[in-house]
């Protein structure tokens, strides 16, 4: 049992938002939407709530067609980036607003309501009105009608965005006991930040302006990616991708750096091959590749070093917080067995083992 | 250099206060003048400078030859005000709500074009409008009528719910009304209970404007209406004959602005906008 779609197409003044998505997500299963900005995560989110009906292609829930179901007859939820909630209610008010619609008795209600925003941590504020919340808050509040409501499809999207560090980084945890559960529920997670998807260990889709590039478990998807856009997207730093040759013995990046030839190239033709790399597989060394510091970008406690050399730029993930300066030199050391290999039509030709 | 600018700000606010309420005061003064108390130059301290009369104020309510009756003209002006800004209201916030959250296409016109004709009806001057609802009016049987009266005002302060109501309903976030039907509710119902409770700023602002154009028109109320049906601006000039009785005039002017002030001190209230900040952050 699933909800299924089929070359799912939507343009918008000529410009692709859905371009044939076709996709089975499962009942029970949490699936992430990963893509950048405008890849058309949201799209996808409101054609499958149905806010949004698309020019071409079908959605079925358990192989019923949903094209002429009105969006208030869906069992669907939908937590927006933004906190979108009722103002003249308050909170109780609020998670119980769709279960009123429901005609669900008083009692029966209160029941749901009080549950719900127990699970959120805002059993304390249900009298409060939605002025006199915090943004983290709010979101919790909109996540508590969602739950409340224990629909058949919960659309979430970009839900942690607009919150602060501390805030997103708790909610996310939050996140996996709230749904565990709900082995009934069809769960979409849309985000930008791979890292998300990787954490919840989740069915990934990967989307890039209105396709679906790959789709699979989360690890899979990292250690395999489809082709050279996924293996951009789906990584955080991006992949690391340079231009090479393929020799008998050796790899020669950029017509300056030569690497041995690793095993897992051994079934390659010779050629012309796009390398990539994950920022975390290279490394700082006392004799690797004479490089010059662009910038140290330091997230928490790790460090994104961004380093150049002959037009060619590689970005490290360090651990640790490292103060270097623009103009620095370093020396990269690149670990081959690490190499990722993409053919010229950008689709993957070998990768390392996981 | 703060007081300096503090004694501007306040006298600058003293003398804009005393142009706005000056004529209020010239109005009221007069009200409680007689003959001889207008025509002895100008004199505003009771007692001291004039001798107060009510007979200003008494003669609103004799329907001889030295005053007019003016308990009809009053009634009749809340009827048609009331009746008409109200009906404007509901017409005008429904067909702004269509307007601003569904798209119509008939030919090259689009939802931009049908509220820019509904405003377009205010554009014209209202001496072109005046004969074809005059005979409309024949047509029905309606002329001097308060019916009449008010299916014309409908016209004419429908625009302006229209106007007032798109623009803030353009202001509430789409994704307010998406909840509302993700959460169960049909089109007209994320109206009801969603949308138009967290739009009374705009129905009052909507509302004081239909009531004020309304209550004040003069033109319509005087080229359609002849005996049976007369409305209170039409009632207030009717007042101005060769001998002006000005004591007359100015009870009349204070005692048809009354509602209007009461109207805007109980609405004032509602005008915050601020009631909309929890629906999306």
């Amino acid at each position: 049992m699933a909800l299924t779609t089929s070359n799912l197409t939507r343009h918008v003044d000529g410009v692709p938002h859905l371009d044939n998505v076709s996709c089975t997500l499962k009942r029970g299963g949490f699936h992430v939407v990963v893509g950048q900005t405008l890849s058309g995560k949201t799209s996808l989110l409101r054609a499958l709530a149905g806010l949004d009906a698309p020019d071409a292609g079908s959605i079925a829930l358990d192989g019923r067609d949903q094209h002429r179901v009105p969006v208030w007859k869906r069992n669907v939820s939908m937590v927006y980036q933004q906190f979108i909630n009722y103002p003249h209610l308050s909170v109780y008010d609020n998670i119980a607003f769709p279960l009123r619609r429901r005609g669900m008795t008083a009692v029966e209600v209160d029941r749901k309501v009080r549950q719900a925003a127990h699970m959120v941590a805002l059993a304390p504020l249900l009298e409060r009105m939605p002025t006199a919340l915090s943004g983290g808050q709010q979101q919790r509040m909109a996540l508590a009608r969602s739950l409340a409501k224990d629909d058949d499809l919960l659309l979430l999207d970009e839900p942690l965005v607009n919150l602060d560090y501390k805030l997103r980084e708790q909610l996310r945890d939050e996140f996996l006991n709230l749904f565990a559960q709900r082995d009934h529920a069809i769960m979409v997670y849309a985000t930008t930040e791979p890292n998300e998807a990787l954490l919840f260990d989740a069915n990934v889709l990967v989307m890039h302006q209105g396709r679906l590039l790959q789709s699979g478990p989360a690890q899979q998807v990292y250690a395999n990616p489809a082709n050279v856009d996924v293996a951009r997207i789906f990584s955080d730093p991006p992949m690391n991708l340079m231009s090479g040759t393929l020799d008998a013995g050796e790899i020669l990046i950029n017509h300056a750096v030569r690497l041995p030839r690793p095993g897992h190239f051994n079934r390659l033709q010779n050629g012309n091959y796009t390398f990539g790399i994950h920022p975390c597989d290279l490394s700082l060394t006392s004799r690797g590749i004479g490089m010059r510091v662009d910038l140290a970008e330091i997230n928490g406690s790790e460090t994104y070093l961004h380093v150049s050399r002959d037009n060619a730029d590689l970005v490290l993930h360090l651990a640790g917080v490292h103060g270097y300066n623009p103009g620095d030199h370093v020396e990269t050391a690149i670990n081959g067995s690490r190499l990722f290999a993409f053919a010229a039509d950008g689709t993957l030709a070998a990768a390392p083992a996981p | 250099m703060i007081i300096l600018y503090r004694t501007l700000k306040y006298a600058a606010i003293l003398l804009w206060s005393a142009f706005v309420l000056a004529p209020f005061m010239w109005a009221l003064t007069t009200s409680f003048k007689t003959s001889n108390g207008v025509t002895s130059g100008p004199t505003y301290l009771p007692w001291l400078q004039y001798e107060p009369s009510i007979e200003g104020w008494r003669s609103l309510f004799r329907s001889d030859g030295s005053g007019i009756d003016i308990v009809g003209p009053y009634a009749s002006s809340l009827v048609v005000t009331l009746c008409s800004s109200a009906i404007s209201l509901v017409l005008g916030t429904l067909a702004a709500y269509g307007l601003s959250r569904f798209t119509y296409r008939a030919g090259f016109i689009r939802n931009a074009d049908i509220t820019f004709f509904f405003i377009s009806q205010r554009i014209m001057p209202p001496v072109v409008l005046a004969i074809p609802f005059f005979l409309m009016l024949q047509f029905f049987g309606l002329l001097d009528s308060e019916l009449g009266l008010i299916v014309v005002y409908i016209a004419l302060l429908m625009p302006i719910a229209v106007w007032v109501m798109v623009d803030f309903f353009n202001n509430i976030p789409r994704e307010l009304d998406e909840t509302a039907m993700l959460d169960g509710c049909s089109p007209l119902e994320t109206f009801w209970r969603v949308i138009l409770p967290n739009s009374k700023p705009g129905l009052v602002v909507a509302g004081l404007f239909c009531i004020i154009f309304g209550w004040s028109d003069f033109f319509f109320a005087f080229t359609l209406t002849f005996t049976n049906t007369q409305l209170l601006p039409v009632a207030v000039v009717a007042l101005n004959s060769s001998v002006t009785p000005w004591w007359s005039l100015s009870a009349a002017a204070l005692i048809s602005v009354a509602p209007l002030i009461v109207v805007a001190f109980v609405l004032e209230r509602f005008l915050s906008r601020g009631n909309l900040a929890g629906a999306i952050k």
